[in-house]
């Protein structure tokens, strides 16, 4: 990675009467023009750049070279499925015949892009074992959102309108609440085992009339499968509740399990992390959310709708919780798991999941003589290490300890992207790994070297650890400063 | 084709250092009747040539008509070097950067979009986008009603686009919000008489208007904010992100939100997305602001660095009690609209509404020439879009297809009332694409 960072913004670059476009002659010049009113016409200059095409070229290819990519080195980051982002992908996607086309563009004459959007949503819905899938939502988030707006629709549309409770377990990612508040629905948080698992008796206790359904990912963020969860499932269908499913950590399970099978009703899918859809330094993604039999009415609307071979776009019908998205959500983001889905195919799918737990449960056998393991056993996709260990410079009785924002600085001097640190919130120095199924032993054997490195340096030379990192583009940013300083937009100083 | 590294030498090595002896072994925990007994019933494996091949014929087996519809989405020209360099995969490959020193690439572009979209909109910060117009449209109702705490009522113009209307009534039914949408004028307009008089019953949060509205006119909005600021109701405008490039900014107008699409700044059609919603606001509503905020400090070794900020607004935080679940922006669409804005420049971006207009007024002054149009809403203000009102003999519909057949994509007939049709015009429509589209409505409606 080039070291040169600091470079100027664009701003900085303008120089006045510069020019980076290039646009045909006004075929309409000499015809008289109509003017806008004077009150509505924008009276001072926007102060955009002034740039030709070739500094606009050095400035952006000089910034992504400050930047790390999966094409550049391993992400150990977990609940994050970074995996190989496939350039075929790219290419199809890229072809005018998906590009050019307008959104009002009438679905007869947009028959190939139709049927892309229900072969991908069809193989989505053998996957999962659910009965139909909604492409529309942009994002995870925005899925968990369309989620949980179908759970309400089916409750609403029984007359059951006093279920506005949804439980989610403590060890949730953040936007499972935050969705659900989103939705108006009120949480009721029930409590993990220790080993991040559901505790079934504090579950009974909240069951009631007022909830709506559970929120869970299977398996959790700390890639522990749940073996109860038929039971679970049981619990809240009983109740009246309908179970969601957080597809963020669907990996490890594609083509062994299915959450369909296991009792979900509703789930989302990121096709930024399964699919292999690029994260595109955060987003555009894709939240494709999938429903069992009996719900597929309330998907939202415009739908894709399959008559004798002959696509339909349906844009209304009676019971769909209406429109969460202008069009078809991110399109080109579904041709490229659509490509995924069909070089992949049949086959493949179990290594998908195979491979990933392999690669996860190597790492940690490999580390947990350096790193604490609060969960020791089988994990699936990814593990949870609660900091360095105490003979490794972990011990928090030390005020001085090395901590796991430390650990993460210091591996990316490494060439390594950071684990997610932090997070779940069970454990004080939580470091999560989930290395995905497209990294080689070699790379995981690497990672695991300097993972061991930087355990000893934390014990024998812990400067190095705490002042890291040394060798990126930029140091260790100072976020309270830019907190208290609030600079949000470029302002040029005064020469 | 499948992107697994692993030789079996390297699995049987793995499974031993794991202390079992069939990678089977490592879901031995999940219930037998879980797991899957079936094939799955989806396409077999496809070699790269073949996923090419099959997709290709997808691709071809749409029709690419000359565009003539808007409606939120515009067929502006793409710099060639905008899909060129947005395609380096340290760009595209890269995650949300939390992780500041590895990650200034994205940083930089965001924080050069952000900069970019505030001196558009005239207002004092932008977020680092969101998904597309319509959900940063139904953010700006949600933050309206965060920022106004005990009021939950929200008025919008019916001129703002069906989608986007369509968009803020799903919202609002399950996020509580009391919508009520105003019809418009007999002029195609917003109708400020009747929103006003509802925001002077005192519990209205927030106000929606376009202002280029779903008939393409550019509306005249004096007075309303002030009317609006007098009952501590907060304005959002909607905007096509490239039409401010002339128009009059959200600010100067007394906007406290501006929220809409920045598809048009150089982001192909793509049937739909991904686009990219922008919403900017003032600072004293920041707080309250959805999505993500990259700001400017120093980093330890005393330089000038980006980094994600203000995050403690946001939902890995705040969880439930987060302005938004919104975790994540449009990323790679922030680096187009940068790119696009730094070659267009102020004078590139005028021109580009200049040529659109003309092309506009030619396609309008043609199509009324003929007997089966007329204006629909006449001498109100537009720019590269308008509405005609149809009365042929030809059902409209009928019409749309048979030009659709010629190669046409003729505009986007109104969902509310079937004789209005709203066309779009660009840059990138030629003189003898609109006198083709005009001569061809002549003969098929003669």
């Amino acid at each position: 990675m080039n070291k040169t960072c600091y470079g100027q913004l664009i701003f900085e670059l303008s120089r006045p009467g510069r020019k980076g476009y290039s646009l045909p002659q006004n075929p309409w010049a000499d015809t008289p023009q109509e003017t806008l009113p004077a009150a509505l016409v924008r009276t001072q200059p926007v102060g955009l750049p002034e740039a030709d095409e070739p500094t606009v070229a050095r400035h952006y290819t000089n910034m992504s070279n400050n930047n790390f990519g999966v094409d550049t080195g391993f992400y150990p980051l977990g609940s994050c499925t970074m995996k190989y982002n496939p350039k075929i992908n790219e290419e199809v996607a890229a072809l005018p015949g998906f590009t050019s086309l307008h959104p009002a563009l009438p679905a007869d004459y947009a028959q190939g892009a139709l049927r892309l959007y229900d072969e991908t949503q069809k193989i989505l819905a053998e996957l999962t074992g659910l009965a139909q899938f909604t492409l529309n939502p942009y994002a995870g988030a925005h899925g968990e959102l369309t989620g949980l707006m179908v759970i309400r629709s089916y409750h609403m549309k029984r007359g059951d309108t006093a279920r506005t409770k949804i439980i989610i377990p403590d060890s949730a990612h953040g936007t499972n609440p935050a969705s659900a508040a989103v939705c108006g629905l009120s949480i009721v948080q029930v409590k993990s085992l220790p080993d991040g698992t559901i505790d079934i008796d504090s579950l009974k206790e909240v069951l009631g009339p007022d909830v709506a359904g559970m929120m869970m990912t299977n398996p959790n963020t700390l890639g522990i499968f749940e073996h109860q969860i038929p039971e679970i499932a049981r619990l809240v269908h009983d109740c009246g509740g309908l179970m969601y499913y957080d597809g963020a950590n669907f990996n490890p399970i594609v083509g062994i399990c299915r959450p369909g099978d296991m009792g979900f009703d509703v789930m989302h899918i990121n096709l930024h992390k399964t699919f292999s859809t690029p994260h595109g330094g955060g987003g555009p993604g894709s939240g494709p959310v999938g429903v069992r039999s009996g719900l597929e009415a309330f998907l939202p609307c415009p739908k894709v709708v399959c008559r004798d071979g002959h696509y339909e776009l349906v844009k209304e019908d009676g019971e769909t919780l209406g429109q969460i998205s202008s069009h078809l959500g991110n399109y080109g983001i579904i041709v490229r798991a659509y490509a995924y889905l069909l070089s992949i195919g049949r086959e493949n799918a179990h290594l998908v999941g195979q491979l990933s737990v392999l690669n996860a449960n190597y790492i940690k056998e490999c580390l947990k003589a350096f790193y604490k393991l609060p969960i020791d056993g089988l994990c699936k996709h990814e593990f949870v290490f609660d900091g360095l260990r105490e003979d490794y410079g972990g011990d928090h009785s030390d005020p001085a300890h090395a901590t796991t924002l430390d650990v993460a600085k210091r591996l990316l001097d490494f060439g390594f992207h950071a684990p997610t640190i932090y997070f779940p919130l069970l454990f004080h120095e939580a470091l999560m790994i989930e290395p995905t199924e497209t990294e080689s032993k070699d790379t995981l054997d690497a990672f695991i070297a300097v993972m061991k490195q930087i355990a000893e340096e934390a014990r024998d030379n812990r400067t190095m650890v705490k002042t890291a990192p040394h060798n990126t583009p930029a140091g260790r940013p100072d976020d309270v400063r830019a907190v208290k300083d609030a600079i949000f937009t470029y302002k040029p100083t005064a020469d | 084709m499948n992107y697994f590294p692993h030789t079996p030498a390297d699995i049987n090595a793995m499974l031993k250092t794991i202390g079992v002896d069939r990678i089977e072994d490592l879901f031995a925990e999940i219930p037998e009747q879980l797991k899957l007994a079936h094939a799955l019933d989806i396409p077999t494996a496809k070699s790269e040539s073949e996923v090419r091949h099959i997709i290709g014929e997808m691709a071809d087996d749409n029709a690419r008509l000359t565009c003539f519809a808007g409606g939120g989405a515009y067929d502006h020209y793409t710099p060639a070097i905008i899909p060129y360099i947005a395609s380096r995969s340290e760009f595209s490959t890269s995650y949300t950067p939390y992780q500041a020193e590895i990650s200034q690439g994205t940083l930089q572009y965001i924080f050069e979009y952000q900069t970019m979209m505030a001196r558009l909109t005239g207002l004092d910060v932008s977020n680092a986008s969101m998904y597309d117009g319509a959900t940063a449209t139904a953010e700006a109702m949600m933050m309206t009603v965060a920022a106004a705490k005990k009021r939950n009522r929200v008025v919008a113009s019916a001129t703002l686009l069906p989608a986007v209307l369509n968009v803020l009534k799903t919202y609002a039914k399950f996020h509580g919000v009391d919508l009520v949408v105003v019809a418009a004028t007999a002029a195609g307009q917003s109708d400020l008489e009747a929103i006003g008089g509802l925001v002077d019953e005192g519990s209205v949060a927030g106000v929606i208007v376009p202002q280029v509205n779903r008939y393409g006119i550019v509306e005249d909005l004096s007075g309303l904010a002030e009317h609006l600021h007098a009952q501590k109701t907060l304005l959002a405008l909607y905007g096509t992100a490239s039409t401010l490039g002339v128009l009059k900014a959200p600010a100067e107008w007394g906007a406290d939100i501006a929220c809409g699409e920045a598809q048009s700044l150089g982001i192909p059609l793509s049937f739909g997305g991904p686009y990219i919603g922008y919403l900017c606001t003032t600072n004293a509503l920041i707080r309250k602001m959805p999505g993500r905020l990259v700001g400017q400090t120093l980093d330890a070794r005393g330089n000038r660095c980006f980094v994600l900020t203000m995050q403690a607004r946001e939902q890995h935080i705040r969880r439930e009690k987060a302005t938004s679940n919104i975790c994540t922006a449009q990323g790679v669409m922030c680096l187009y609209v940068a790119m696009y804005l730094s070659l267009m420049g102020d004078e590139g971006l005028k021109k580009v509404n200049e040529i659109s207009a003309a092309g506009a007024a030619a396609l309008r002054r043609g199509l009324t020439a003929l007997p089966c149009f007329t204006e629909a809403f006449p001498g109100a203000p537009t720019l590269c879009e308008f509405t005609l009102r149809y009365s042929g003999h030809k059902p409209l519909a009928e019409v749309h297809k048979a030009l659709a057949d010629c190669g046409y994509l003729a505009g986007i007939i109104d969902v509310d009332d079937p004789t209005l049709i709203t066309f779009a015009v660009t840059e990138n429509r030629t003189k003898t694409e609109v006198d083709g589209l005009v001569e061809a409505f002549g003969q098929i409606t003669a």
